[in-house]
């Protein structure tokens, strides 16, 4: 019936794959979108180069939602450098839904925590106190 | 269904719904293939063809600067825009039109308060009593404000009905305050303060007194002498009038001795290479070329809700509220913030659907051709304060009917039947 709340959508949202704190994480990161609201920290356990493994936890909108937990599950065993290469034409097409001006920053949440992750950042320059 | 809610006797249909949305071309406007729903009014609201004609006509007809050409043309455009301004006076009741200042919103009346009086006033040590119901434009500039001179923010609570906590405001004023910023008619909530009782209340302990009326003006009847403030401040674009209109008020004694806010052409009376003298009121803070147009269209709109009757649009509000809110309460998962009457309110209702976010609900009821806010709605610490990171708000105006809110709950069902809620 929906274009845009579809069921793999719903749920990813409902039942998030690679939810919660990840055990041994090396890298972190914090974001948020004060718009909204949505919260969103991925962490990401990186050994010889590749991600061993990926946990996100947060929380926000099923588009914010269903977008880092579809990510999560594409990223696990690639190299830093292929997480780093991912972009947004890429997250947007992954999602496989229309997704309006005004919600695009929700679907690239997850992405933008990922790529801070990635680059060994633990929040935004500057927002690093309010980070966890 | 009888109206039962605590608060005043509802007349049903104080309003010619009907033909006050001819009024209104927009509103005709079907989307994807349902008619528009338009419940996004505290953000900003519809424009009636008589405003859209006004301004038209300044181009069609009078076109050129104001106060400056001693053309016909000029004439005839500096006497409408003058002619807007004894409206608003009228409209608000202020003593003299000399306490009207064009500005383009509310925001940048406040602004113009915490640098040319605030800057001024307020001193290392001193008190700012303000609330947590503020709109950010009546929070951040005196947030900052204290910031920067070393005065104190006291910031009053509400309680879980979204009324002022008025005990703790009484007690905030006691231990003394420099200045009262408080909102008349919250955004978030629709909640109404008691502003006369409080404005005479903070007078009384030295305080001066500006209220932030962008919400109240447009909904209700204003009357800033009976009121008992200093300053108000509001936007013409939630109040049938274009974005770029607005208005300060504030009595002439406090405005004679505050320094412009902003420098330039208009605003002064004579300038040598040494020195400048300032205009009179109010043409001292109205500095360049205003938007002359739009606060000629801000006196079209004042004729429009005069017309109708700011009172009678009140009570409609009032009606789709009572129409509402029993309707929402009995949807399981529906939690609604702020007053759950008709007491001390206007038509705004915030509400979440448990499961869903606000932005989804949102998109959702787009679908369905409802336009209503999720988010903030510049209320942060309200947001804060009621323990959600966003709210669904569906705000009414004088063209909005019951069949509305029957489409809005219509919504919701759909948003949970999406959702699987």
């Amino acid at each position: 019936m929906d274009d845009m709340y579809r069921d793999y959508i719903l749920d990813h949202y409902k039942n998030p794959r690679n939810f919660g704190e990840l055990e041994g994480a090396t890298h972190t990161y914090h974001d948020s979108n004060p718009l909204c609201g949505d919260e969103m920290t991925m962490q990401l356990r990186i050994g010889d180069g590749s991600v061993d493994d990926v946990h996100f936890t947060g929380k926000g909108c099923a588009i914010s939602q269903a977008s880092a937990s579809i990510l999560t599950e594409e990223i696990k065993g690639k190299t830093l450098d292929e997480v780093k290469a991912i972009d947004r034409d890429h997250v947007l097409a992954n999602l496989g839904i229309p997704i309006s001006p005004a919600r695009i920053k929700c679907a690239l949440l997850g992405l933008k925590a990922l790529k801070g992750a990635a680059w060994g950042l633990t929040a935004w320059p500057g927002e690093e106190v309010k980070a966890k | 269904m009888a109206v039962t809610l605590k608060g005043p006797t509802v007349k049903s249909a104080p309003l010619d719904v009907a033909r006050i949305r001819k009024d209104f071309p927009i509103l005709a406007q079907t989307v994807r293939g349902k008619p528009l729903v338009y419940l996004d009014n505290a953000a900003t609201s519809q424009k009636p063809r008589q405003v859209i004609d006004a301004m038209s006509q300044v181009f069609e007809e009078h076109n050129a600067n104001i106060h400056r050409g001693v053309y016909e043309f000029s004439e005839r455009t500096t006497a409408l825009f003058e002619e807007a301004r004894a409206k608003v006076a009228r409209f608000i009741n202020a003593p003299s039109e000399r306490e009207i200042i064009f500005v383009r919103n509310a925001t940048e009346a406040l602004n113009l308060v915490a640098y040319a009086w605030g800057r001024d006033n307020i001193k290392r040590g001193d008190r700012i009593v303000t609330t947590v119901l503020e709109h950010h434009s009546d929070f951040v500039p005196w947030q900052q404000l204290a910031t920067e001179v070393g005065a104190e923010i006291a910031v009053v609570d509400i309680d879980d009905d979204g009324r002022l906590r008025r005990d703790q405001l009484s007690s905030e004023l006691r231990k003394g305050a420099k200045l009262l910023a408080i909102t008349h008619t919250s955004n978030g909530l629709g909640t109404v303060n008691p502003v006369k009782e409080i404005a005479a209340e903070a007078r009384a302990a030295g305080a001066t007194v500006l209220v932030d009326v962008a919400q109240a003006v447009p909904h209700t009847p204003v009357d800033v002498q009976d009121l008992g403030a200093d300053f108000v401040a509001f936007s013409g674009h939630k109040m049938l009038a274009p974005p770029g209109s607005g208005a300060l008020w504030g009595r002439a004694e406090i405005l004679e001795k505050m320094r412009p806010f902003l420098y330039g052409g208009d605003m002064i009376s004579r300038v040598t290479v040494k020195l400048t003298e300032w205009n009179e009121l109010p043409w001292k803070f109205e500095a360049g070329t205003s938007s002359y147009v739009d606060a000629i269209a801000l006196g079209a709109a004042v004729d429009y809700l005069s017309d109708v009757g700011v009172a009678k649009i009140h009570a409609h509000e009032l009606s789709l509220v009572a129409y509402l809110l029993p309707r929402l309460q009995e949807i399981p998962g529906v939690t609604v913030y702020g007053p759950k009457d008709l007491e001390s309110r206007v038509g705004v209702v915030s509400f979440n659907i448990e499961g869903i976010h606000p932005h989804d609900v949102a998109t959702i009821f787009d679908r369905e051709g409802v336009c209503v806010r999720a988010g903030h709605h510049c209320n942060q610490p309200l947001m804060t304060r009621l323990g959600v990171p966003a709210t669904t708000r569906a705000s009414m105006y004088l063209y909005n009917t019951t069949d509305e809110m029957d489409a809005l709950v219509g919504a919701i069902h759909t948003a949970k039947k999406v959702f699987g809620t």
